[in-house]
């Protein structure tokens, strides 16, 4: 397992841009520097779904990063809507979030969510889930 | 808070309706229908009478309750105004404290980054001229740079313990934002206790006017599918329903073949 990984980490793109979606900037630049840790440095920020839809729909990018609570468009929201999109159907999407309620889980599973992860949470929980992601979306 | 306990003229009342009862009672035994029909219309003056001065009374203690929820209708400098400006209050402080905190960070993980690899660098390096690996060149190279590392390491390493009492002065946000925090409680908890007073105050009315209210139904709302929004942060993990840790998560999600 620990094998696996290593290879893993080379396999992924550290290059890969990934937006990062949360009403609290204190939150998105917590994420951007353990992102930054983690060697991923091409990052951008929006601060809801509204703000983050257009930025995906125009924007290339590899994966999403989402809270789930926000004002204006919630990241479930957001979620449908890029499963909805023929473009951006397939773009990896990590929700981040203090939601903790199994129905929730549950609906974001539905929703098509690739990972889930319950705030407060630790770099290392948060680089398990992107491997896990990029291993389940590559291999 | 308003006193809204009416028993006490409420037995009043009724002692007095029955005197009147009474009476009327024993002229109609006495045959004086005359004096009855007179006392039926006291009861009513009586009825009357206790109405108005307990509609006067309500009147006057929903006023002093409304008074006392300090709730300024025209906005500016009400309990409750104040309150939204102490969270917002709550909000700065946690905000430039987190970002005070990961800018410290920031600016220390350099320091402490060149002080371990300069340091893994120069002891691969000692390690050569201990195996004698090294010539004189390479040895005067070599102590010129231990030189530098020891001054500068000493430098960075000052700097992050300074650092490191920044973050721990940025953490003064709990103690500032924790009294604002029971003020609000406070606050709160004062109008919920008045608000139920003025429920109570409510119940009353309909007492005394003798109101009866059809609610229009106590069938509960069909069922409709979950409704799933978001709540924020779970206060309670154990409470029905809430995921207790990351770990949950995954065995939930990996039930669910994630």
């Amino acid at each position: 397992m620990v094998c696996k990984s290593r290879i893993l980490e080379v396999a992924l793109d550290k290059n890969m841009k990934i937006l990062i979606v949360d009403d609290f900037s204190t939150m998105r630049r917590i994420v951007k520097n353990l992102l930054r840790d983690l060697g991923f440095t091409n990052t951008q920020e929006a601060d809801d779904g509204t703000t983050a839809l257009p930025m995906l729909q125009n924007g290339d990018f590899d994966f999403l990063v989402t809270d789930w609570n926000m004002p204006g468009m919630t990241g479930l929201d957001l979620l449908k809507h890029v499963r909805q999109d023929d473009r951006l159907k397939t773009l990896p999407v990590l929700m981040v979030t203090a939601e903790a309620k199994r129905d929730q889980i549950v609906a974001a599973a539905q929703a098509g969510v690739n990972g889930y992860v319950v705030k407060p949470f630790t770099a290392a929980v948060l680089k398990e889930k992107i491997d896990k992601i990029f291993e389940r979306v590559e291999g | 808070m308003v006193d809204v306990n009416l028993e006490g003229s409420d037995s009043q009342v009724s002692s007095e309706i029955r005197s009147l009862a009474e009476n009327m009672l024993e002229n109609l035994e006495q045959g004086d229908v005359g004096k009855a029909v007179a006392l039926v219309n006291d009861l009513n003056q009586l009825r009357d009478q206790t109405l108005y001065n307990e509609i006067g009374r309500l009147t006057r203690a929903l006023h002093d309750s409304i008074k006392n929820l300090n709730v300024d209708t025209v906005g500016a400098a009400s309990d409750i105004s104040e309150t939204t400006d102490k969270l917002a209050y709550v909000l700065t402080m946690t905000d430039k404290s987190a970002n005070r905190t990961m800018d410290i960070a920031d600016a220390g993980g350099p320091l402490a980054g060149s002080i371990s690899e300069r340091g893994a660098e120069l002891s691969e390096r000692w390690k050569k001229f201990r195996n004698r690996e090294m010539n004189t060149a390479e040895f005067r190279e070599l102590s010129k740079d231990i030189d530098e590392y020891l001054v500068s390491s000493s430098k960075n390493a000052a700097e992050i313990r300074t650092q490191f009492s920044e973050i721990v002065l940025a953490q003064d946000f709990q103690d500032l934002t924790g009294q604002v925090i029971h003020k609000v409680i406070n606050l709160i908890r004062d109008v919920e206790g008045r608000l139920v007073t003025l429920i109570a105050m409510a119940g009353q009315v309909d007492q005394i006017t003798g109101i009866n209210h059809e609610f229009e139904s106590s069938t509960p709302a069909p069922e409709q599918g979950p409704d799933i929004t978001p709540e924020g942060p779970q206060t309670d993990s154990t409470a029905d329903g809430v995921v207790g840790s990351q770990d949950d998560v995954d065995d939930l999600l990996s039930s669910l073949g994630f």
